[in-house]
């Protein structure tokens, strides 16, 4: 059997060093980077399809106006709750599972540089989400002040609140011992000869958004410690009878808030950099262009926080400088969706699945851009504040943006990972299918908004009625497409047909010379100058 | 490994970056005083200088005397009385001032009235602060019924001097054949 002797082959490789814990030793003790990256990636599928459960209940609820199953109190946790399973949750252990797997293969690195450290970091998020979930069961149910915890309305949620705050403290921790675990390995584990400028792009978008992590996680945890002191050891950094200010929580949630965004989204430029070359079978056009672009955006994401709250009532040139600022960062996003487009210019290009989705993302994705310049202009902005606009305007760069970007990433290294070829055909069918009910989903949000829905409403006024209806059905479309998922998966990794190293012709990179599935332990040996230079083309 | 790669060891960059990331926590609290110092130098939010503006609006300038005159008006005859119950009074700007409206129900039915506000001349109308008015809610009135309604305004002091003489009108229009006052009325009151 082909399988069987494929195995066997691998086995040989590195037989002599290839021993690795047995049964629930193996995970619970892993500090093999693939074995966390794997772990990382079963949790935010885990938790994506929770977020996701958590979602379709509030299509189902506002398929139509009027109150049909959820009091509002309860329908504003699932608002809140979606939000936090899926942004810390789901979108960023995945991002971290993809790093985990990659970076090490890609630098020609024989594993993460703290291993140890690996393993605990991973091994807090399902402490953190217990924590998280079981908030639906205390009294008060679970928090439903919306994921931006704005006082004082957080400060009402009752037995939810702290058991919130720590859940958050633990995912930040996650977050930023997983950031600094990355760039020890990228600048210490680097291969010889593997220099900066040689990097993948994917390893580049991480070390910046682990820089990122780092410099704005802790933030955070300082802006609900100082929540959670408020209301419980009478500290008054948010209340105005103590001379505190709720404002002020804005101010800091947000100086974490948005760097945050750009924490979910630039890895994801990253894999459509790798993607994009590979099936348009030509080098990044002007890979320096997109290392500059990522760390501008990323330096700017730390001067723009307060478009979030034009609407708090800020002076005029406070106004004036976060409009330009928010602007200036369609110049080098425009920069990164102007290079893909030159490099699929003249490629000779195929339409795999992984293809399709980052395709899909360069396109859909610069729509939400595209609406965010729209959020970023004050006048328009306070028309927009708080609608369903907003609502579909962070969606697109989030779903068909950062999801289509991971599901990219996942399509495109599966082979790599399982030493199998997945079916390519169900592959196209959950691309078609996503990519045209994630449309129905989210585009008729643009007109609710410019009507005047609100967000974060259980009920709304008749006139809202129809487009919430074919904003649902895409909804439910599209989180059943995703059901595909898990089966293509599980059916690459039981009935694949086995792959050589380079499951992709056209990709170049350190992961595609080693053999798929790469063993245990790999690059123990770093890459030679030669394999160097075949696998950096850029 | 027999050979390690680098000679760089890990403690010495995690540690710088453990050093980063604590820095952070820090800086999250250090921006609170941060906040107060930026508010404090350009004056942004400050507690003081509103109050003191409040203080000057309650410094009456009684050496200024200024006619305020109040109209009242229907859009038809017949289904309501509705008339100030004062037509004109002397003023002070700065000072707070109160009059009342009154207004009868003679729809014969129970029913919702918006009051609509015009000033005149219209250059006054930045100067005429209404604090409280019967015209800033819809105004539900059962069949038959009869009351009077509060306005209290103060005129800023830096009203043009040209000026001495003002018009504060309303239109009192009956919304119950708007399609807002079936929304506002309760549905008991929606048998008649």
């Amino acid at each position: 059997m082909a399988y069987a002797q494929v195995a066997v082959a691998h086995d040989d490789h590195s037989s002599h060093d290839d021993h690795k814990p047995h049964g629930w030793r193996r995970w619970v003790y892993a500090t093999n980077h693939k074995d966390i990256g794997t772990m990382y990636l079963v949790f935010a599928g885990i938790m994506f399809f929770l977020g996701g459960s958590l979602a379709m209940l509030i299509r189902l609820e506002l398929f139509r106006p009027g109150l049909q199953f959820f009091d509002p109190l309860f329908f504003n946790s699932l608002t809140t709750m979606h939000a936090l399973i899926m942004i810390f949750g789901a979108i960023m252990p995945a991002w971290t599972g993809l790093a985990n797997w990659q970076i090490p293969l890609q630098v020609g690195a024989p594993d993460m540089a703290l291993p140890r450290l690996n393993n605990f970091s991973f091994w807090i998020l399902p402490f953190a989400f217990l924590l998280l979930l079981s908030t639906f069961f205390v009294p008060g149910g679970a928090p439903a002040g919306g994921w931006t915890m704005y006082p004082p309305l957080m400060l009402q949620g009752g037995a939810s609140f702290p058991m919130t705050i720590f859940a958050i403290h633990l995912m930040g921790a996650s977050s930023i011992l997983g950031a600094m675990n990355v760039i020890v390995t990228i600048l210490n584990l680097r291969a010889p000869g593997m220099t900066l400028l040689r990097m993948p792009l994917f390893v580049w978008s991480w070390l910046i958004t682990a820089y990122l992590l780092i410099a704005v996680m802790p933030v955070l945890a300082g802006a609900v410690t100082m929540l959670l002191t408020d209301h419980f050891f009478g500290t008054t950094f948010f209340t105005a009878a103590g001379g505190g200010d709720p404002v002020m929580f804005q101010h800091i949630f947000w100086f974490f808030g948005h760097p945050e965004v750009y924490i979910l989204i630039l890895p994801a430029f990253g894999i459509i950099s790798e993607i994009i070359p590979t099936f348009a079978r030509k080098p990044i056009f002007g890979y320096e262009a997109m290392v500059y672009a990522i760390a501008s955006i990323a330096f700017l994401s730390f001067i723009v926080w307060a478009h979030h709250m034009f609407t708090v009532g800020m002076p005029l040139a406070g106004e004036l400088f976060f409009m330009l600022t928010t602007m200036l960062i369609a110049i080098p996003t425009g920069v990164k969706v102007f290079n893909w487009c030159a490099t699929i210019w003249k490629g000779s290009l195929t339409f795999e699945p992984p293809m399709l989705f980052a395709l899909a993302f360069v396109f859909l994705f610069t729509i939400g851009g595209f609406s965010g310049v729209m959020l970023a202009i004050v006048p328009a902005d306070f028309q927009y504040q708080d609608t369903y606009f907003v609502v579909a305007h962070f969606h697109y760069v989030l779903v068909p943006g950062t999801i289509f970007g991971i599901m990219a990433g996942v399509y495109y290294w599966l082979p790599k990972w399982t030493g199998h070829m997945y079916d390519q055909t169900l592959g196209k069918w959950h691309f078609w299918l996503s990519a045209i009910f994630v449309n129905v989903l989210f585009f008729p949000q643009h007109f609710l908004g410019l009507a005047g829905m609100p967000r974060r409403i259980p009920d709304y006024a008749v006139q809202f009625t129809d487009w919430n209806m074919v904003s649902s059905i895409g909804g439910f479309g599209f989180g059943l497409s995703q059901l595909l998922f898990p089966y293509l998966i599980w059916k690459c990794i039981k009935h694949g047909v086995p792959i050589g190293n380079r499951a992709w012709e056209g990709a170049h990179g350190l992961e595609w010379e080693l053999p798929s599935p790469p063993p245990f332990h790999s690059w123990e040996t770093p890459p030679t100058e030669a394999v160097l230079a075949r696998a950096a083309v850029h | 490994m027999n050979a390690p790669r680098t000679t760089r060891p890990h403690r010495g960059l995690t540690l710088k970056l453990l050093a980063i990331a604590l820095g952070s926590f820090a800086f999250g609290y250090a921006l609170v005083p941060f906040y107060n110092v930026l508010c404090a130098i350009t004056g942004l939010g400050d507690q003081t200088a509103l109050a003191r503006r409040a203080v000057a609006v309650e410094q009456p300038d009684l050496n200024r005397t200024i006619t305020v005159d109040f109209m009242a008006e229907l859009p038809s005859i017949g289904n309501w009385t509705f008339h100030p119950l004062v037509r004109s009074i002397q003023i002070h700007p700065g000072k707070l001032y109160s009059a009342e409206y009154f207004a009868q129900n003679l729809t014969g039915h129970d029913t919702v009235a918006q009051a609509v506000p015009n000033i005149s001349p219209s250059k006054a109308a930045a100067y005429f602060h209404k604090t409280e008015c019967f015209c800033f809610t819809p105004q539900r009135f059962a069949k038959g019924e009869a009351r009077t309604m509060p306005v209290r305004f103060i005129v800023d002091p830096s009203l043009p001097t040209y000026l001495d003489r003002i018009t504060l009108s309303y239109m009192f229009y009956d919304d119950s054949t708007h399609v807002g006052a079936k929304l506002i009325a309760p549905p008991a009151n929606s048998r008649n």
